[in-house]
């Protein structure tokens, strides 16, 4: 937990959340995390040590993270893993499935398959994945 | 014997405003998101480190119990800012407020020293309100 007097280094947090969004919208793209820390005004090691003090892992870390929830949301609804690999940033599919499945557990075949068969179940019963006394209270079933 | 909670209920007023509120703004995960036929959605999220909690994104609209004048009454306490619904924590609520902000969340209390930590208010799409907390321990 971040052990700065919240309130009076607000402006400190303002840099570190504004380089956290930028990280969420430019994922796909190549990121120089210096060149994030020097928009920031930031040293690269005071950037790094401010990051992972607030979000609990480094700039580097959390980009991984965000592509390969990215990634996940892709291979949801049946893209390929070249495709969802190369939309996220990577510029190999045998690092970017390497990676998944460092993070995650699963390749992201199996990921995928899995993904796909649930959306193709609630698809074709969708009460099945409603818990009964909800599907009653909207009147979907009696 | 009760063991956890799976799913809860949030009160909204549309779904998709909903959706794009507690997915893109708070960051939530989507777990279940099922056509159940013209005008009718079963939308559930979770928050990112509880993926079994399946928060219901609960639409106020006639079919069921809800006749229109439950519809009508609902609506008016929802936009009213009546219900609270959860308590939601984070690591870093200076942070997190920070974010929220410039995506657009409403706060009604800004963050403010408790003396189990620091609280903030915010609103969803609808009018519900929620606590969003750092906590000491």
């Amino acid at each position: 937990m971040c052990k700065m007097e919240p309130f009076e280094k607000v402006y400190l947090y303002q840099r570190i959340v504004r380089a956290k969004l930028f990280i969420d919208q430019h994922f796909a793209e190549a990121i120089d995390l210096d060149n994030i820390a020097d928009q920031a005004h930031f040293s690269k090691f005071h950037f790094i040590r401010l990051f992972k003090s607030i979000y609990g892992r480094t700039p580097n870390n959390y980009l991984i993270k965000v592509r390969i929830e990215k990634a996940k949301n892709l291979l949801t609804v049946g893209n390929s893993i070249t495709d969802t690999s190369l939309s996220v940033g990577f510029d190999s599919p045998t690092s970017f499935a390497g990676l998944f499945k460092k993070v995650t557990g699963q390749t992201p075949s199996a990921f995928r398959k899995a993904q796909v068969e649930r959306s193709t179940a609630i698809m074709a019963n969708p009460l099945g994945f409603v818990p009964n006394c909800f599907a009653e209270t909207h009147g979907w079933i009696k | 014997m009760i063991t956890k909670i799976t799913h809860t209920c949030v009160y909204v007023l549309n779904q998709d405003s909903a959706y794009d509120f507690y997915v893109n703004k708070l960051g939530f995960k989507v777990h279940t998101d099922a056509p159940m036929g013209p005008g009718a959605r079963w939308l559930t999220v979770t928050p990112p480190e509880q993926p079994e909690l399946e928060i219901t994104l609960f639409l106020v609209a006639e079919g069921g119990m809800f006749d229109t004048e439950t519809v009508a009454s609902m609506t008016a306490l929802i936009k009213k800012g009546t219900f609270g619904a959860a308590v939601f924590t984070c690591n870093d609520l200076i942070a997190t407020y920070e974010e929220y902000k410039a995506k657009g969340v409403v706060f009604k209390k800004v963050p403010t020293k408790e003396f189990y930590g620091y609280e903030a208010l915010f609103v969803d799409d609808s009018g519900n309100w929620f606590s969003l907390a750092q906590t000491n321990s």
